[in-house]
């Protein structure tokens, strides 16, 4: 490793680091130099949120878990292939997550008809207080903006990104034209971008 | 597939809603169409913004063991060899070329506070140097006498440190400036020249600066 080589003493980062507060971007380098530590700060700032997500789409705790669990070992491995001028680290995390859950529910095929209700009750424990505060927040704003979406286009945007469907599977599912669909992820996930914006919510998550 | 209808794809792809052969399909033309490349990354933002809406339980404790388990004994076989980090795909040059934009006008804007021969020994640099990815969303431009300035996309350094950086050659690792980044984008003159073929390090340190680097975030390859 490179860094091992033109580095002196010191320089490997040993295992008791304190990270709070470093940036994804630095974590996700660091991670790329097989530092542990960094992944384990990555995985303690999003495995909450990745763990939220993988459940509602694989609706199935120990297929949850392994979602969760590959995508954190995808990042370990491709953390160097991260580029941060193409994409924030956040979404690409949570991008791995979601690949991997709907990969899951896929080979699975234990999607349900009706995959927006009936979740569990939430369990607020395992953060700290002000990252709960920021994380309800968040998803205040962002189901804010779902709202303000025509009711077709939240739809098939809920359906796709929390079902695992594919737009084929959507467009027979809502027994509309596959150009309908397309359509309408298309202006609806635009639309939700530009309310994400108005609503200021394109700021990382605090690096506590 | 009709071309005007393939770009609609974006969306679908951006939710991971394509099947295998769309999926191949649309990488495809993503490779080579400049208006998708510009939306995919909003898109993708805001497929990802979804993922805080559910609210369910916290993931059970030994998850978070199993993981880190898992972290320490991977082999890291497929992992990118280290060299390819620092090739810039195809793709990258329009944002390059942004950054770049970007340099000139932070250059006029810099402080007036700071010097006159900084600023001009800057403007050098970046009008005549070569341009070398530090990593962590950073970049170092390397004049021909060896002068070299950083511009970084990073934010504020985390409370209490400081982001440093590094002249390294062979064992020779040598401190070559500190900054914060208030103002992304800024430039920054290292307080040392950069030899044949040696690197620049950039780490993240207390306050103040230290010695010998702990945290290196970002590295070029050797210089030439």
């Amino acid at each position: 490793m490179m860094n091992l080589r033109v580095l002196p003493g010191g320089a490997r980062p040993s295992a008791s680091r304190d990270y709070t507060g470093f940036p994804d971007e630095a974590l996700l380098a660091l991670a790329a130099r097989e530092d542990e530590e960094a992944l384990a700060q990555l995985y303690d700032r999003y495995s909450r949120i990745a763990y939220g997500l993988a459940l509602r789409i694989v609706r199935d705790q120990a297929l949850a878990e392994d979602a969760v669990q590959e995508a954190f070992l995808t990042v370990w491995r491709t953390a160097g292939s991260f580029r941060s001028d193409r994409a924030k680290p956040s979404t690409w995390i949570l991008t791995l997550v979601h690949r991997r859950a709907v990969d899951v529910v896929r080979r699975e095929e234990r999607r349900r008809a009706a995959p927006l209700e009936g979740t569990e009750e939430p369990d607020e424990r395992g953060l700290a207080a002000d990252q709960e505060i920021e994380l309800s927040d968040r998803r205040r704003l962002v189901q804010e903006a779902l709202r303000r979406l025509p009711d077709e286009q939240r739809e098939a945007l809920e359906l796709a990104y929390y079902g695992g469907l594919t737009q084929s599977e959507l467009a027979e599912r809502l027994s509309v034209p596959l150009g309908t669909i397309k359509s309408r992820m298309f202006t609806g996930l635009r639309r939700l971008r530009d309310l994400l914006a108005e609503a200021g919510l394109d700021e990382p998550l605090a690096e506590l | 597939m009709e071309q005007e209808l393939i770009h609609e794809l974006v969306a679908a792809y951006a939710l991971d809603a394509l099947d295998d052969s769309e999926q191949r399909e649309f990488e495809e033309h993503l490779a080579g169409c400049e208006q998708c490349r510009a939306e995919i990354e909003g898109l993708r933002d805001a497929a990802a913004a979804l993922a805080y809406v559910p609210e369910g339980p916290a993931p059970p404790p030994a998850l978070r063991e199993r993981v880190l388990e898992r972290v320490h004994e991977d082999q890291r076989s497929n992992v990118v060899p280290l060299r390819r980090r620092y090739t810039l795909p195809a793709v990258a040059t329009f944002a390059v070329a942004a950054a770049a934009a970007a340099i000139v006008l932070a250059v006029w804007a810099s402080s007036l506070s700071s010097s006159l021969d900084r600023k001009v020994e800057i403007a050098k640099v970046l009008a005549s140097g070569t341009r070398v990815a530090l990593g962590t969303g950073s970049q170092v431009v390397v004049g021909p006498d060896g002068h070299a300035v950083v511009v970084s996309s990073l934010g504020r350094a985390p409370a209490g440190k400081t982001y440093e950086l590094w002249v390294i050659q062979g064992e020779n690792v040598r401190p070559a400036g500190l900054f914060a980044q208030g103002k992304p984008g800024s430039p920054v003159l290292l307080s040392r020249r950069v030899p044949q073929g040696g690197h620049v390090g950039l780490s993240i340190e207390k306050s103040g600066g230290v010695d010998q680097p702990t945290h290196i975030v970002g590295e070029t390859p050797p210089l030439t």
